[in-house]
Parts: structure tokens; C-alpha cells; sequence
């Protein structure tokens, strides 16, 4: 397997106050990886990291063998690098079909576009239903499936998710991993998945990290990691 | 009733002429949520470069309906380089410093191009040409309105209605819309956020300086401070119709422009600007968000 993503002894800040310490973490393709950890651990700042929403002060990213750690977000999309947002981050006054265009911002292939979309249905009935809808008065699940849908629209190699069952009914949350797994699986998309639900998360995860106060503090593969007495302890809640 | 359309159609110009200037103060409060206080000087610069390329064209002896049309598109693009300008210069390197700082910085842009202007030019009154040419076949209706007047409502109406069409179905305006419900997530599905907004200020400038020629050629004078009053007014229109909301400066403006000229017209001149303030004073306080505002819900 091939490295689609490295991050090397990344150092993040917000302003004065430091939230990621030497950050050491790598990505197989074809791979989903599980980064669990507690409410402000730095997860989500990993992820705004490798998009380049946060720039490391120092240490580096490497992506597909190129050094990304200075590359603007957009210039990232068009190399497929796409994420679907905490909070999902639906444009609320935009139907769905123009979010879903949206997240096809830089393609310019119209007969694949369409073909993209319908795919997206396909994934989604429940979006093809809501089409003329305005993104803001759907449901937190149908938002959550428009977020992801809108990130595949891109046509990611490498899709971020960051808590994608955050606030959801655990019904909806199966039907979301379901699909992420499906993605995985038919797009050969590789997927760097940021949870809480660290249950469900190691379950469909193939290696996973945990961190602590912006420090990587364990990896293994999730089968071990979920039957480690400590992530037993701290994340499971056994 | 002729007393009470010739009220209706000044107000409709005066509501046109605001309505230009007040889509520019919009459309960049609902990208960057600042109020572009240089504006009404980009719309005073739009109508000085229409004066002195008009005066130009006189004198090399073009035909009349020519000079308007190259004054407007000289005046349009001069003044979408100076918004284009004062963006980069006053406004991007604040982006994510308090909010109190770019408008500062805007206060700060907007009596540095006065005086510029007035340096460059002159502090007086200067006669602006009429460059709209007379229409025959309003000649009857000359009681009521005048050619001007309609090539300044028409010109509002062709350029709100392309404008609405330009949001709402090219690839730029769907980006804009974007940008301006969420700039972070328009970041992460890979818009050129500067580049949008680069892109307002270039078309808010746009519309301005058409707003600029046409009503100084209407009035038939300037000065460098034209831009600070009629700046003002097209605030208030934009901030009457919901603050970021197109539609709503468009309707904003034409209420205030009315509003105006039956005050004028029914009441004294000297009343003109009490009615639109105390009309101001009343929707604030009824419609905090202006007539097609939304009351911003955040969520935790």
C-alpha cells in the first residue's frame, strides 16, 4: 500500500496557545483511519491542519509525496482533499441541488457532474426528494448526508470527516457508517474519520489514534485499540 | 394628479439612483459584514470620470448618444479599479482583526478620496453636461417625466434584473452566495474566497459609478462631496431593506426614494430628510432587521 498521507512532528497554534504537539500520524490508501479523542484534544484542529484551515508552525504534511503544509484549502480540493466539517456547514439558504453543485466548485465536466449527482441520490434517496429544498430546513441527518454528499461531489481521493454523528439519532448514525463504509469500499476513497463515538468509530476503522491534549498518545489497529484496557476505560466506557 | 405622478416618478429616480448605490453597501455587508463607508466616494469618483471623459468626447466632437455610453463604461471601470483598490489596501490585510478596525479603515478611505478629490479637482461646484439624450415621444408626457428620468429607472431596472440573474445562475454568483452564508465552508469546497470578494467590491463599484453618471447628468452638477450625502442615503435604503439582503436594497431604496419626494412634494423641501430618517427610526424599531431581513438565530 502507498502513503496518501503523512504528518511529520506538527506543531499547530491558535494565536498564543499551542493545540497540537508533534504530531506524527500516516495514511494509507485505500485505508480508514479513527482519530478519537476527548472534547478539545485537537482533533478537529488535526483535520484543519492537513486542509490547510490551520497552518502548522512547524513540522511538515506530505500529500501523495508533495508537501502540502503551505497549500491554500481550495488549491487542496482540486488535489482531493475534501472534508466534511464539524457541524456539517450546509449553506443554509442554498437548495440542495446548488449545495451539491457547490461542492462541485471546481469541476467543469457537466455530463460527470450530473452523473455525480445522481450517484449521490442514489447513496441518498432522501436528498433527491428534498432537491428544491433549502439546505437550512432539512434535518440534522439529512444535513449530515448533504454534507458528505456535497464533500463526494468533489470526488475526493482523501475524505476528512470530522464527527459526522455528532448530535444525530443512533439510527441515523448507522445508516451514516453504513455508508462511509460504502464509500471506502466502491470509491476506494481513503477516509480520515474524527469521532467521539469511539464505539462505532473503531468498528468500522481499520487503524486508529487517541489523543490527548493535543498529543497522539496511543495507535494500533481499531480491533486492538478496542479491546485496550485504557481506550476500554477512557473511551468506551467499559 | 398630475402634481401626484410627477412626485411618483422623481421619487422612482431618486429610489433608482439609491438603489445602485445601495447594493454595493449590501452585497459587501453580506459577504464581509462591514459597511463600506468609501462607497459613496467611489460613486462620486464613477461621476467625476463621467464629467471629464464627456468633456472630453464633446470637445473631439462625438455624436451625443455615444458619450454617455463610453462615459458610463469609463466611469464603471475607473471605479471598480478604485473599490478593487480600496479593498486590497483598507480592508484585506484587516480581515480577522475586530470588526472595529476595517471600519475605521473604511471611515479613514472615505475622507482620504474626498480630498484627494477635491485636491485634484476643485472644492466647488462644477456643471455636469446632460448627456441623456430627449426623447420625442416623451414630449407629452413632459409634465410627469422627463427623458432622464427614464433613462435612469430603466437603466436600474435592465441592471437589478441582470444582477439577480447574474446571483442567482452563474458559477461566481452561486459562489458569492456561498461565501456569504458561510466563508469557511465556501473555503473547504474550494472557492477563492479573496477572489469573491475582490469580485463584490468590483461590481458594487460597477453599479455605483452608473449611479454616479447618470444622476449627475440628471442634476447637472458636482462636487467632491456628493458622495458622502448620497452615500448616506443609500446606506439608510440598504439598512431599510434588511442590511446584506439584494431584494431588499432594491426595495429600500425605492420606498426611501418615494418617501422623499411625496415629503418634498406634500409637506416642504426642508422636511425631505426628516421623513427619511424618522421612516428609518420606524422600521428599526418594528423590523429590527429591515423590511427583508432575517433576524440572525444562532445556534450553540
Amino acid at each position: 500500500m502507498t502513503r496518501i498521507l503523512e504528518l511529520k512532528s506538527v506543531n499547530s497554534f491558535y494565536g498564543n496557545i499551542q493545540a497540537l504537539y508533534d504530531i506524527d500520524l500516516h495514511i494509507d490508501r485505500g485505508e480508514i483511519i479513527t482519530l478519537i479523542g476527548a472534547n478539545g484534544a485537537g482533533k478537529t484542529t488535526t483535520l484543519m491542519t492537513v486542509c490547510g484551515v490551520v497552518q502548522a508552525r512547524s513540522g511538515e504534511v506530505v500529500y501523495q509525496d508533495e508537501t502540502i503544509t503551505r497549500v491554500s484549502p481550495e488549491k487542496l480540493v482540486a488535489r482531493g482533499i475534501c472534508q466534511v466539517p464539524e457541524g456539517r456547514l450546509i449553506f443554509p439558504e442554498l437548495t440542495v441541488q446548488e449545495n451539491l453543485d457547490m461542492g462541485a466548485f471546481l469541476r467543469n465536466d457537466r455530463d460527470g457532474i450530473r452523473r455525480d449527482i445522481e450517484m449521490c441520490f442514489g447513496l441518498f434517496p432522501i436528498l433527491a426528494a428534498r432537491r428544491k429544498q433549502q439546505g437550512g430546513t432539512l434535518s440534522g441527518g439529512e444535513q449530515q448526508m448533504l454534507a458528505i454528499a456535497r464533500a463526494l461531489m468533489a470526488k475526493p481521493k482523501l475524505l476528512l470527516l470530522d464527527e459526522p454523528s455528532m448530535g444525530l439519532a443512533p439510527l441515523v448514525v448507522r445508516q451514516i457508517f453504513d455508508i462511509i463504509k460504502k464509500v471506502n469500499a466502491e470509491h476506494n476513497t481513503t477516509i480520515f474519520l474524527v469521532e467521539q463515538n469511539a464505539n462505532l468509530a473503531l468498528k468500522i476503522g481499520h487503524r486508529g489514534y487517541v489523543m490527548e491534549n493535543g498529543r497522539i498518545v496511543l495507535t494500533d489497529t481499531c480491533d486492538k485499540l478496542l479491546a485496550n484496557e485504557q481506550v476500554k476505560k477512557a473511551y468506551l466506557g467499559l | 394628479m398630475d402634481y401626484f405622478l410627477e412626485l411618483f416618478f422623481g421619487g422612482l429616480t431618486r429610489g433608482s439612483i439609491y438603489a445602485l448605490i445601495a447594493l454595493g453597501y449590501t452585497m459587501v455587508y453580506g459577504i464581509i459584514e462591514l459597511i463600506n463607508f468609501a462607497h459613496g466616494e467611489i460613486y462620486m469618483i464613477g461621476a467625476f470620470t463621467g464629467l471629464i471623459v464627456a468633456g472630453v468626447l464633446t470637445a473631439l466632437g462625438f455624436p451625443e448618444a455615444s458619450i454617455l455610453v463610453i462615459a458610463l463604461i469609463c466611469a464603471v471601470i475607473w471605479s471598480a479599479s478604485y473599490g478593487y483598490t480600496v479593498e486590497k489596501i483598507g480592508y484585506k490585510p484587516l480581515r480577522g482583526a475586530q470588526r472595529l478596525s476595517p471600519l475605521i479603515s473604511a471611515i479613514g478611505m472615505s475622507i482620504f478620496l474626498q480630498n484627494y478629490v477635491m485636491l485634484a479637482q476643485t472644492p466647488d461646484f462644477l456643471p455636469f453636461p446632460a448627456l441623456t439624450p430627449q426623447f420625442d415621444f416623451m414630449k407629452p408626457y413632459s409634465a410627469v417625466m422627463n427623458s432622464s428620468e427614464l433613462v435612469i429607472v430603466v437603466a436600474t431596472i435592465a441592471v437589478c434584473v441582470g444582477l439577480t440573474l447574474f446571483i442567482k445562475y452563474t458559477k461566481l454568483g452561486k459562489a458569492m452566495r456561498a461565501t456569504a452564508q458561510n466563508r469557511k465552508m465556501a473555503m473547504l469546497v474550494g472557492v477563492n474566497v479573496d477572489m469573491v470578494i475582490s469580485a463584490t467590491f468590483v461590481i458594487g463599484s460597477s453599479l455605483a459609478a452608473v449611479g454616479g453618471v447618470l444622476i449627475a447628468s440628471h442634476i447637472g452638477q458636482i462636487n467632491y462631496f456628493i458622495g458622502f450625502i448620497a452615500g448616506i442615503k443609500a446606506f439608510t435604503a440598504a439598512v431599510l431593506g434588511g442590511i446584506g439582503s439584494i431584494p431588499g436594497a432594491m426595495l429600500g431604496a425605492l420606498v426611501l426614494g418615494l418617501t422623499e419626494a411625496f415629503a418634498t412634494g406634500y409637506v416642504s423641501s426642508d422636511y425631505e430628510d426628516v421623513f427619511a430618517f424618522c421612516l428609518l427610526v420606524l422600521i428599526l424599531i418594528f423590523r429590527p432587521a429591515g423590511i427583508m431581513g432575517k433576524e440572525k438565530t444562532q445556534k450553540v
